[in-house]
């Protein structure tokens, strides 16, 4: 198989995964009705991604393992996600900040796949871009609101930003399978992006009476594997009817 | 619906047994008018049908999958059903039929993506209300009953509805 495609797809498929999985967690928990669906649907086009990403996956690793064998039956270490998906939510404030700091970054990164030699990557990257923009579109329009609504709101936007920010760099970091799919025409280039991404964040930012944090030290580790301690417990969660009860069916 | 059945490469002969087939989140709706139906050939008695999702987590999928099997089997035909992503599905692909089935179900139907960005930006009155027909609408939420939706209310008959986002 070609083990750097394989690791490619996962590195942008786990993503999608955890992420849907935290907002998932928020149906029937979301602040209002209107919020809560929102949410859930934005997750709800995450796992759509992904299972289009996982079959590409399983497909490459032609191992008889299934696409919800490599969405459920990894190891914490496996998963190549980065940290700031797996941040949990505290209050709406911190999950919108998380959301909007991914979604922007999601949007330049999409834009971009749907350019691959990779025809299947190119083609799951054109439908996302499509779904994506609505999520930015949420996002940035509700941390618009919170960072330039009330004191309450503002304080906890700003909190938010101020430990989420540190998860952002990572977003460009580059694994060695990324620099190998990058060389072949199939993966992108993150470095490019690093810019136009924190020039439009910024901008936003600025809009929302946010300020970025002065702080220049950054937290990593997740595409390699080594994640903050909140993804094991998410995993458990996500994991534990497989786990439990081994080809379960609904 | 003539030229999207051409685009979409149907044998005419599929079109009327198709036709049957809804989305089951929109009852009204042909899942031909809704533009999911990317291909349908017949060889012998054997059909391939090529469908594609309206958005990449739609749960109708399956459903459709299954029911375009058992309308086919039905009339005699042994069926195969394939999921395309490219390319991607557009809210373009929705007849004028469909569109008008749409608002007769109470679904607002998509606008250009420059009013839709204005309407979901809730900068611009222009969704219509699908039980008054007043402009004066008011956007709820930017996602509302599944995916494909958001959500607005009417001021004038008060009225909660739906409204198609547009997707290029």
């Amino acid at each position: 198989m070609n083990e750097n495609l394989y690791k490619y797809i996962l590195g942008i498929a786990d993503n999608c995964l955890v992420l849907g999985q935290r907002l998932g967690e928020l149906c029937g928990h979301g602040p209002s009705l209107e919020t809560d669906i929102a949410c859930t649907n934005i997750s709800l086009d995450l796992f759509g991604q992904v299972r289009s990403y996982y079959q590409y996956a399983a497909q490459v690793a032609d191992d008889g393992r299934s696409e919800d064998d490599i969405a459920m039956l990894r190891r914490e270490r496996e998963y190549v996600n980065v940290l700031l998906v797996e941040q949990p939510n505290t209050d709406f404030a911190y999950t919108i900040t998380r959301q909007y700091l991914f979604d922007a970054y999601h949007l330049l990164f999409l834009n971009e796949l749907q350019h691959s030699n990779d025809e299947t990557l190119s083609a799951i990257a054109k439908k996302a871009i499509k779904e994506v923009s609505y999520h930015e579109r949420f996002s940035s329009d509700w941390l618009k609101r919170l960072g330039d609504g009330t004191e309450e709101s503002h304080r906890r936007a700003q909190d938010a930003l101020n430990t989420l920010w540190a998860y952002t760099d990572e977003l460009f970091h580059q694994t060695e399978a990324d620099q190998a799919m990058i060389e072949e025409g199939i993966g992108v280039d993150t470095m490019k992006l690093k810019e136009i991404y924190n020039n439009q964040v910024s901008e936003l930012l600025k809009e929302a009476t946010l300020e970025i944090p002065e702080s220049k030290w950054f937290q990593k580790g997740g595409k390699e594997g080594i994640h903050t301690e909140h993804l094991g417990y998410l995993l458990a969660d996500l994991q534990y009817m497989q786990r439990t009860y081994p080809n379960m069916e609904w | 619906m003539k030229m999207v059945i051409e685009l979409a490469h149907i044998d005419e002969e599929l079109i009327p047994i198709l036709e049957k087939v809804s989305d089951p989140e929109i009852p009204v709706l042909s899942i031909l008018e809704m533009g999911v139906v990317r291909s349908a050939k017949v060889s012998g008695k054997e059909v391939q049908v090529k469908i594609t999702p309206t958005y990449s987590g739609c749960p109708a999928m399956d459903v459709i999958g299954d029911d375009i099997k058992t309308a086919l089997n039905k009339a005699g035909y042994s069926t195969k059903v394939q999921l395309v992503l490219s390319p991607a599905w557009t809210t373009d692909w929705i007849t004028e039929k469909g569109r008008k089935a749409l608002e007769d179900y109470g679904i607002a139907p998509p606008l250009e993506p420059d009013a839709d960005k204005e309407a979901l930006l809730g900068n611009k009155r222009i969704v219509k209300c699908t039980n008054c027909g007043s402009t004066q609408t008011q956007l709820v939420s930017q996602f509302g009953s599944t995916a494909c939706k958001a959500l607005f209310k009417c001021e004038d008959c008060q009225e909660p509805f739906d409204y198609f986002k547009c997707l290029k």
